[in-house]
């Protein structure tokens, strides 16, 4: 067996890099090592389409509602959830994540699931690329148009939504460029719009298509960022990616997400980075690459300061869920009632393809206010007590051949099948505390040893330390 | 100040995503409205007319009637100087009362640590909806966040009770404080501690109410019908906070915004009939908000990010009628095409501060701004 240290790490990786791994996935990827299996996340093998399609496949059998959910969002959530919880490469999904968080774009406004959804394909498939192509492929976005106001940006009305938060929230941040930056920019847009300009009603929701207009676009000068020139919206893409504020607010954004909390966007302006160290290596192979972000990613995973982060950051509603289910393996089959699984992010305060706006969700510690945790610590502990479950079954399994008896031995054995969780001294003695009450394990009685277990696993799911990840 | 024998409660309302205030509360004989909105405006005939110079827009039917019974006071021309016109930003402003700093504390917050500086109760302040706005987070001091209140409770899963209680007891000694854990852990205990006291304590609410005022089925009516529940259980919460939107009308607006108004009209009409079914209507004020108003002109569409807006305050505590000046549409006098503040929205919040709950408004609002006499 691996030994405990590399086992812990690999939980890290997958727990960041993915959706966390059970016991044995961890093994055979410990087996394989662990610069491997960084390269391997990071250049996943071509999805088997059969595959892929089979997953899905299973899901619009039985529930047709999910394969075009267009106006009921739940479904369309239940969809993206299931899609997370069953990801076959999950770094891919992660990515597809992290940009539908800095790309927030919200079913609110944009009233059809299927093309938020469409848009979180698009960030699976060009998220883990070039930034300036990812930049391209957002300008040409139809959810992301729409969401911005890009179809009513005009030759002879500009409208600056889009301009604006490309600057503001997609490249640099505020302050590194002025209003009329943002105008210039927005003019550069005009006429990148959606076909068919179709009404919503009576006809139901059309699929849109990017359309460039160039009888609407002003092909007119343009001074943009101290450069003059007739541009186009790929000109202003070319001259923002080239900006070190754009390295610096894309870098620390895949800090905050990948390695340990940061403060909120807004106070970036003011506040230096968690690890102004970290955040340097991290914009040099952002630059030297030419704008890549495998790098990015090679460069924190390998890092020493990706590996001493074990557990520096509140994981996001969307990773309590996936994860939890991973390991108890539920969801694996799209069975009936799978609505609800698209229900719960929105519970604990991420309704996914909707967020409150696009600036997306604030993180961190922000995750959690009393109801969000009870909605976390209920979710995690009925799952993990029910010992129907396949992955409870085989945690239950495990500790049996172990031979697990006493409470000592039921606590360190659960956290290893946790995560390799960590407590705080006080939180092992009051949760032993707690269980010495129920006295050693009797394995003579097969289910009350095994709802012990259930018990004790959806405690350690209650813990402050397990809302870490 | 307005004298209430009771311990004075505040409804606050944001409506988020920025309220085009020049097309909710509407100078009607000013030609520059009908100038300025070829496309987003209401038909001046359906306007629902306030007094000679001002209207409502036509789906504030239920606000109108609260406003001609004198309960309603509208502050022209909120805001603050330099609007960044991001959501983002103004929302953290009006939230921190910090428009040059990045503010960690929230107003309503820091009136609820004033109101119960011991945290005797942990539903003090208490939002309703999924996740918590800055306006009420300060550092230690106890929110509640109820998406649904009636299936609010902590390790409901455990349906043996004498397991599940002793569950909550291990919970609550996991969580209880711990010296030398760090600010965040810090954070995460007292809110789980949070937590399982509210929970314990809120769900008495749906079981003592009863009401024959029907609610519409908006999710702005629910939350308000929610906040009506806990405020008539008499838990002890001064502070209710709950929001409604997107008011992010940049296109399409007369689509959007005729719907929105008329949820939150009903929704907040429907919650002060409550009130008055019950007799409860005397302490209760509520304040509603938006970050910006929007611009002037509109985009032949909808209208983008603006200044200055509308803020009401609505209660039979309240006094009625108009407040401030509204600020000129005249061209020369817009700034950057948008209507300019001319009243610091600290002011409002001094009042309430100040004149509804007899604190002291500066360490609030964070300095000294003009209050105003609609308590």
């Amino acid at each position: 067996m691996a030994k405990k240290d590399e086992m812990a790490l690999m939980a890290h990786l997958m727990r960041r890099a993915g959706f966390g791994a059970a016991r044995e996935e961890l093994e055979e990827r410990v087996a394989k090592g662990y610069e491997a299996t960084v390269e391997e996340l990071l250049n996943p093998p071509p999805e088997d389409p059969a595959g892929k399609a089979s997953v899905d496949a299973l899901l619009y059998r039985y529930h047709p509602g999910t394969f075009l959910p267009g106006g009921t969002p739940t479904m369309g959530q239940a969809r993206y959830m299931y899609s997370l919880r069953n990801s076959r490469n999950p770094l891919l999904d992660k990515m597809g994540l992290f940009w539908h968080q800095v790309f927030a774009t919200g079913n609110a406004k944009v009233d059809n699931c299927n093309l938020v959804l469409d848009q979180i394909d698009m960030f699976r498939k060009y998220g883990m690329g070039n930034y300036r192509e990812l930049l391209v492929q957002l300008s040409k976005n139809p959810a992301m148009i729409f969401w911005l106001d890009n179809n009513e940006n005009h030759r002879d009305a500009v409208n600056e939504n889009w301009g604006r938060e490309l600057l503001e929230l997609f490249s640099m941040g505020v302050n590194n460029y002025t209003e009329t930056d943002v105008r210039e920019a927005s003019r550069a847009f005009t006429g990148w719009t959606v076909t068919p300009k179709m009404p919503r009603l009576p006809y139901g929701r059309f699929p849109w298509y990017f359309d460039y207009r160039e009888e609407d676009h002003d092909e007119t000068e343009k001074t943009f960022l101290g450069h003059t020139g007739n541009f186009n919206g790929e000109d202003i893409i070319d001259i923002v990616v080239k900006q070190p504020a754009t390295s610096r607010f894309i870098c620390r954004h895949l800090y905050n997400f990948f390695v340990a909390d940061e403060v909120q966007v807004p106070a970036w302006t003011i506040e230096p980075a968690r690890d102004e160290e970290a955040l340097a290596e991290m914009m040099k192979s952002f630059e030297d690459s030419g704008y890549d972000l495998k790098a990015v990613l090679r460069t924190i995973f390998t890092s020493q300061f990706f590996k001493d982060a074990r557990f520096s950051k509140i994981k996001s509603p969307a990773e309590v869920i996936a994860g939890t289910l991973r390991l108890v393996g539920k969801w694996d089959q799209p069975t009936p009632g799978i609505r609800t699984l698209g229900e719960q992010p929105d519970y604990m305060g991420q309704a996914v393809l909707d967020p409150p706006s696009v600036e997306g969700w604030y993180t961190g510690k922000e995750w959690i206010n009393s109801g969000s945790l009870l909605a976390r610590v209920n979710f995690v502990a009925d799952h993990m007590a029910d010992t129907s479950l396949p992955g409870v079954k085989s945690i239950i399994a495990d500790m049996k051949a172990a031979g697990v008896t006493t409470p000592e031995q039921l606590l360190a054995a659960a956290l290893d099948h946790m995560g390799y969780l960590e407590l705080a001294d006080e939180t092992s003695e009051q949760l032993l505390e707690y269980m010495r009450g129920g006295g050693d394990l009797d394995w003579s009685d097969e289910a009350a040893a095994g709802t012990r277990i259930g018990e004790t696993l959806a405690m350690i799911g209650a813990t402050t330390e397990y809302q870490f990840g | 100040m307005t004298s209430t024998t009771k311990d004075p409660v505040i409804v606050v309302l944001q409506l988020s995503g920025g309220n085009d205030y020049f097309n909710t509360v509407i100078p009607y004989n000013d030609p520059l409205y009908v100038d300025n909105r070829p496309v987003v405006r209401y038909p001046l005939e359906d306007l629902l007319q306030v007094d000679d110079e001002m209207a409502f827009m036509p789906d504030m039917g239920p606000i109108k009637e609260l406003y001609d019974q004198g309960n309603v006071a509208v502050i022209h021309g909120i805001g603050y100087a330099n609007s960044p016109r991001s959501h983002f930003r103004s929302m953290d402003i009006w939230h921190t009362c910090e428009p040059d700093i990045i503010g960690v504390e929230g107003w309503a917050g820091r009136v609820a640590k004033a109101l119960d500086p011991n945290k005797d109760n942990v539903l003090t302040a208490v939002n309703f909806g999924h996740g918590l706005p800055r306006a009420l987070v300060v550092p230690g001091v106890p929110v509640a966040a109820i998406s649904d209140l009636s299936t609010y409770g902590l390790l409901t899963g455990i349906s043996d009770q004498e397991q599940r209680a002793k569950a909550l007891d291990l919970f609550a000694r996991m969580y209880s404080p711990a010296i030398g854990a760090g600010p965040v852990n810090d954070y995460l205990r007292s809110t789980g501690m949070d937590a399982l006291t509210g929970a314990d304590i809120v769900k008495v609410a749906p079981e003592r109410y009863s009401s024959n005022v029907e609610y519409p089925n908006t999710s702005i009516a629910n939350h308000l019908r929610d906040i009506a529940q806990v405020y008539l259980a008499d838990l002890g919460t001064r502070i209710f906070y709950t929001q409604h939107g997107s008011f992010d009308n940049h296109a399409g607006e007369m689509a959007a915004h005729p719907k929105l108004w008329q949820d939150v009209s009903q929704g907040v009409g429907a919650f002060f009939e409550d009130l008055r079914e019950h007799g409860r209507g005397d302490n209760v004020v509520m304040y509603v908000f938006s970050e910006f108003g929007r611009r002037v002109r509109d985009n032949g569409s909808g209208t983008d990010h603006g200044a200055a807006g509308a803020s009401f305050v609505i209660g039979e505590p309240v006094k009625g009628g108009f407040y401030g000046e509204y600020p000129s549409r005249k061209a020369e006098d817009l700034e950057q095409g948008d209507l300019v503040p001319n009243y610091d929205f600290r002011g409002a919040y001094s009042t309430i501060a100040e004149d509804w709950f007899g604190l002291d408004a500066k360490p609030i609002v964070n300095g000294s701004f003009e209050k105003l006499s609609f308590l």
